[in-house]
């Protein structure tokens, strides 16, 4: 075993710190700043070529958002299994919180106003449900994930955070939160058929569900499915997002040359639809060569959740992997039209500090388990692989 | 222990890679997606990405320039310097404005408006602050620039009439288009575009108006202009040369200018070109080119000399004795009566239980064709209308031009009226009383004249033409300017002999002693002219007053119940060039009033004819290279 070389201490697989940042994705951390990079550039290009109001502020996010990501990195996997839980409680109590009592932003209660930092609990829960449910399906045997009555906690561990964040109303981040939990289920051998009736219970409930949905949610998916319906309305979004990326041809109509963003057709042109000015201006290449940046960084994720010797490390690989792939293709797919607008920004490129602190600890976490891939634990959480 | 974990690893594994899969045929997808819109799909997003951004604008063009024969200018285009502000532009905009009320007179009601106005918009859309800015004003304005921030003093053109009331009823005005004006030209549509609205403006609007040029604009998803991107300048439109002389219709204005109400108009018989038409009062074009004011606009339409109407060719009068001529003619050509055939005038003529009264108590005695006209007899023409009857009278007045239209180029023209029996039935539903014949026959009753077609009917008796009047030099149509073919107008169809009969007779009346218009007559060898007078009775003389206090004289007549005073002309005698019709509206003697106007305007344009004789024919500007000269395009007063 690997952890043998280095035994300090009680510890058989204690990795001293120098070897520990050695041993770190250089290459994903490389790939991690480059998406950041074209994050910046179009961000200076949003702003008709200035660092403000946007480029510079991202800058300072990325710089605090990586060097959180490497504390994280080099930090022992077993802390992170051991405070899983907690970090969930704390953020459902959050959740919560925010929901007796928080700030009005756009519609929507998100915020807790910690004075010096916007807190969004659902941001903590994508990670803290990633962690907890590794931890929970790390100590179940594969006859164990087959039994009923055990799927019912992890089950219950996705609901909770995702009603509540429903309430708030944010539809984007329930999709996350439930499209991310049900990629650990799966990866702990879930069988197919349940999900199955799941996903048939599922379909069965939208009418129901329909019902909850706010004013502007439903006209969001009304207008997804008839963009022409509305074209100076709801579907003005979609429509101009098209036109953009479309009129950016092959290869684009140049930095910060795109008629359609820099003369205010296209909305939100520094968050949520970053991309179609990408498109726009750098045209089919750029999208393609940026796309192929996000699945070298998925491919990577796969790579070392693969390598990885211990369950827990390998399900937080995947799920925050996948919750990054998420991301990626709700953003992508929703300014191309193929999917209803709900409000999810495009990772590390689009402007906004929650989301680039959430994706760089999940990706601190992704290292974490790459550097310490060889630690074995046992399903009780204890660091030895005797039981 | 180790080997249960690799059991749930392989699954783990397994299933990984099934989900990768499954991302990895997300991401295609996404990746097709892009291929589509960005590839497949690129040129139809592109066409709407332009329409998005591309905004075209129309660029008025310059109106053509009107100018009479010579080419001195009657209508030309004039800078027109408006103020406006922009509300992003200036930190205050009630502030600036005060400032600037400080240095032009804005008065609080513009201010208040303009920062109503300037609330309501877009914050970079300009809101005009002032129009018609004097030069001194710009200067003043530009001056402190510094202090008036988001200031923008802007030029435009607006017409100007540089002759002012002088030409107003012939040129017409120019004015915002109307809604009931719109064609769907978006050029109608441009704010502050005018259009002509009545005269020559109104009747060669096409040709002046020219063809509009494009600008291409992009702009912003709030409209706001960003640059420009192309820039197509428009074709500014035709130079219409007319027939006027500026000087003789000066000189013709301020002859009138004496009277009340009145109209005159000079013609070369020749070709039927119009010298100088006037109409008296008149008022100031350049009053509508920038809105006129309610005020004024009452005041014009109030006025009972009607300064609005083109008398000229909208009045329509009693010819009075000028329609004698018509009438001897008739006669002469139908071969009911012959030159030297005399009747007695004893004062008046009984029809029936009706006494018609000759102008002259007492009478004239015999009379024949020369003297009747000389004389102006009234019973010579009871007599002999009897036997021409009205239907033969009407053909000759409607050969003369008299019943219908000219076909001058204005609008608005009326045809007058020459009755006959037929037209009594048809319109009236009564048949002719033989009394109506002797009362059309010295020009009154029924029979209506303007004034051009008497000058018209006076061109056609000095040249036996069928002249027809005509205001420019070459044919304009809304395609463009061609040069005039000159104009061969047809014979009249009616003897030599008589006309020149007809003409002696009315050279008779100026120029022979006891000759009614003998007073008015031009005494310079050569340029003698021959004529007619009219006084044409407004009101119904009764039996009862021509008793009691006999027939009253004018003055001691309210204004609109005096005769109309007419008289026409021709000249010079021998060698006919120019005719010349005046009617003064309720002015009394057509002799003693219209007369000496005729003479003056007569003399005064043969004086000018001799005078330019001097000039040789290559001098004068060729109508033709004032054409489309786009130096003639923009004058600049500013």
């Amino acid at each position: 075993m690997a952890g043998s070389r280095f035994r300090i201490g009680e510890d058989p697989d204690y990795v001293p710190i120098g070897r520990r940042l050695l041993l770190l994705n250089w290459t994903l951390v490389l790939l991690i700043a480059a998406l950041s990079g074209i994050g910046f550039a179009m961000l200076y290009s949003a702003a008709n070529g200035s660092l403000q109001p946007w480029a510079e502020r991202q800058m300072m996010r990325f710089a605090v958002g990586a060097a959180l990501m490497i504390i994280i990195a080099v930090t022992d996997i077993r802390v992170w299994l051991k405070l899983a839980y907690f970090s969930y409680f704390v953020a459902l109590i959050l959740l919560v919180a925010v929901e007796i009592k928080g700030d009005i932003g756009m519609g929507a209660q998100r915020w807790i106003n910690l004075g010096f930092f916007q807190l969004q609990p659902s941001e903590l829960m994508k990670i803290s449900l990633v962690l907890a449910l590794a931890r929970y399906f790390h100590g179940l045997t594969t006859e164990d994930v087959g039994r009923i009555p055990l799927l019912i906690p992890p089950i219950l561990m996705v609901l909770a955070p995702s009603a509540l964040v429903l309430r708030q109303p944010d539809l984007g981040t329930t999709l996350l939160l439930i499209a991310g939990g049900g990629v650990i289920f799966w990866l702990a051998g879930v069988r197919i058929w349940k999900f199955a009736l799941v996903l048939g219970t599922a379909l069965a409930a939208i009418p129901i569900g329909w019902q909850f949905l706010r004013e502007y949610q439903k006209n969001r998916v009304l207008t997804f499915l008839n963009p022409e319906n509305d074209p100076l309305g709801a579907g003005y979004h979609i429509t101009q997002s098209k036109i953009a990326l479309g009129s950016g041809g092959l290869f684009g109509k140049g930095f910060m040359l795109g008629s359609q963003s820099h003369l205010n057709f296209l909305p939100e042109k520094q968050t949520d639809f970053i991309f179609t000015m990408l498109g726009e201006e750098f045209g089919l290449v750029g999208g393609m060569a940026l796309l192929g940046l996000y699945a070298l960084v998925i491919t990577y994720g796969y790579v070392i959740a693969l390598r990885c010797q211990n369950q827990f490390g390998r399900l937080v690989a995947i799920g925050v992997t996948s919750t990054f792939f998420l991301y990626v293709f709700i953003n992508i797919a929703m300014v191309m039209g193929l999917i209803p607008v709900v409000g999810v920004p495009l990772p590390l490129v689009s402007y906004g500090g929650t989301v680039m602190m959430t994706i760089l600890v999940s990706f601190g976490l992704l290292m974490s388990v790459s550097i310490h891939r060889d630690i074995r634990i046992s399903r009780q959480g204890n660091d030895d692989g005797r039981n | 222990m180790w080997h249960r974990d690799s059991d749930r690893f392989r699954l783990f594994t397994r299933r990984a890679l099934m989900l990768g899969a499954g991302k990895g045929v997300l991401l295609t997808g996404l990746a097709a997606r892009m291929y589509y819109l960005q590839v497949l799909e690129s040129d139809r997003y592109q066409t709407l990405a332009d329409e998005n951004r591309i905004s075209h604008r129309l660029l008025p063009p310059p109106r053509g320039l009107v100018t009479d024969r010579f080419g001195a200018p009657l209508a030309v285009n004039r800078q027109n310097y408006h103020i406006m502000i922009v509300r992003e532009q200036t930190p205050d905009v009630r502030r600036t404005l005060e400032i600037l009320d400080q240095i032009i007179e804005l008065g609080p009601d513009t201010i208040e408006r303009v920062e109503r106005d300037a609330a309501r918009r877009r914050s970079f859309v300009p809101v005009t602050v002032r129009d018609n800015l004097t030069w001194d004003e710009v200067a003043r304005v530009g001056v402190n620039a510094p202090d008036l921030p988001g200031l923008i003093i802007d030029a435009g053109r607006s017409r100007d009439y540089p002759e002012g009331p002088h030409l107003a009823h012939t040129l017409g005005y120019v004015a915002a288009v109307s809604e009931k004006e719109l064609t769907g030209d978006p050029l109608l549509e441009l704010p502050g575009f005018t259009i002509g609205k009545s005269g020559v403006e109104k009747v060669y609007d096409l040709a002046l108006r020219g063809t509009a040029g494009t600008s291409q604009v992009e702009v912003n998803a709030l409209g706001r202009v960003i640059r420009e991107l192309e820039r197509e300048e428009g074709d500014s439109g035709n130079t219409v040369v007319m027939t006027l002389d500026l000087e003789l219709q000066r000189y013709t204005n301020q002859r009138l200018s004496d009277q009340e109400s009145a109209a005159a108009v000079v013609m070369d018989i020749h070709n039927g070109e119009v010298l100088a038409l006037s109409s008296h009062p008149a008022y100031d074009p350049n009053a509508f080119t920038n809105g006129i004011s309610h005020k004024l606009w009452n005041s014009l339409v109030n006025n009972p000399y009607a300064p609005l109407s083109n008398k000229a060719v909208n009045g329509t009068y009693a010819p009075g004795s000028t329609f004698k001529m018509c009438v001897a003619l008739a006669g002469l050509e139908a071969g009911i009566i012959s030159p030297n055939q005399k009747f007695f005038c004893n004062g008046h003529l009984d029809l029936g239980n009706a006494r018609f009264h000759c102008w002259k108590r007492g009478g004239h005695g015999w009379m024949n064709m020369h003297d009747s006209i000389k004389h102006s007899c009234d019973v010579y023409y009871y007599e002999i209308s009897q036997k021409i009857g009205i239907d033969r009278i009407a053909a000759m007045a409607n050969k003369l031009g008299l019943g219908e239209d000219t076909g001058i180029d204005l609008p608005n023209e009326r045809s007058g009226l020459i009755p006959t029996k037929d037209w009594k039935e048809i319109q009236l539903g009564k048949r002719w009383q033989g009394g109506e014949t002797l009362i059309a026959s010295i020009g009154q009753g029924y029979v209506l004249a303007t004034p051009l077609q008497l000058c018209t009917m006076t061109a056609r008796l000095a040249s036996g033409k069928a002249v027809r009047p005509h205001l420019t030099r070459d044919n304009v149509t809304p395609e463009g300017v061609t040069s005039r073919q000159a104009e061969e107008f047809p014979e009249l169809q009616v003897s030599r002999a008589n006309l020149a009969r007809i003409r002696d007779a009315m050279n008779g009346v100026t120029n022979e002693l006891r000759g009614t218009g003998h007073g008015a007559r031009i005494a310079i060898k050569g340029m003698e002219m021959a004529g007619k007078s009219g006084t044409s009775q407004v009101r119904r003389i009764t039996m009862r007053e021509r008793q009691t206090t006999g027939v009253l004289d004018n003055n001691d007549l309210p204004w609109k119940y005096r005769d109309h005073a007419l008289f026409v002309a021709f000249a010079p005698v021998d060698n006919p060039r120019y005719a010349c019709s005046v009617v003064v509206e309720h002015g009394g003697g057509g002799s003693s009033v219209a007369g000496p106007i005729v003479r003056d305007l007569l003399l005064k344009a043969q004086e000018l004819q001799s005078a330019r004789q001097g000039i040789s024919a290559a001098d004068q500007p060729n109508s033709a290279n004032l054409r489309r000269n786009p130096a003639h395009s923009d004058q600049d007063e500013g």
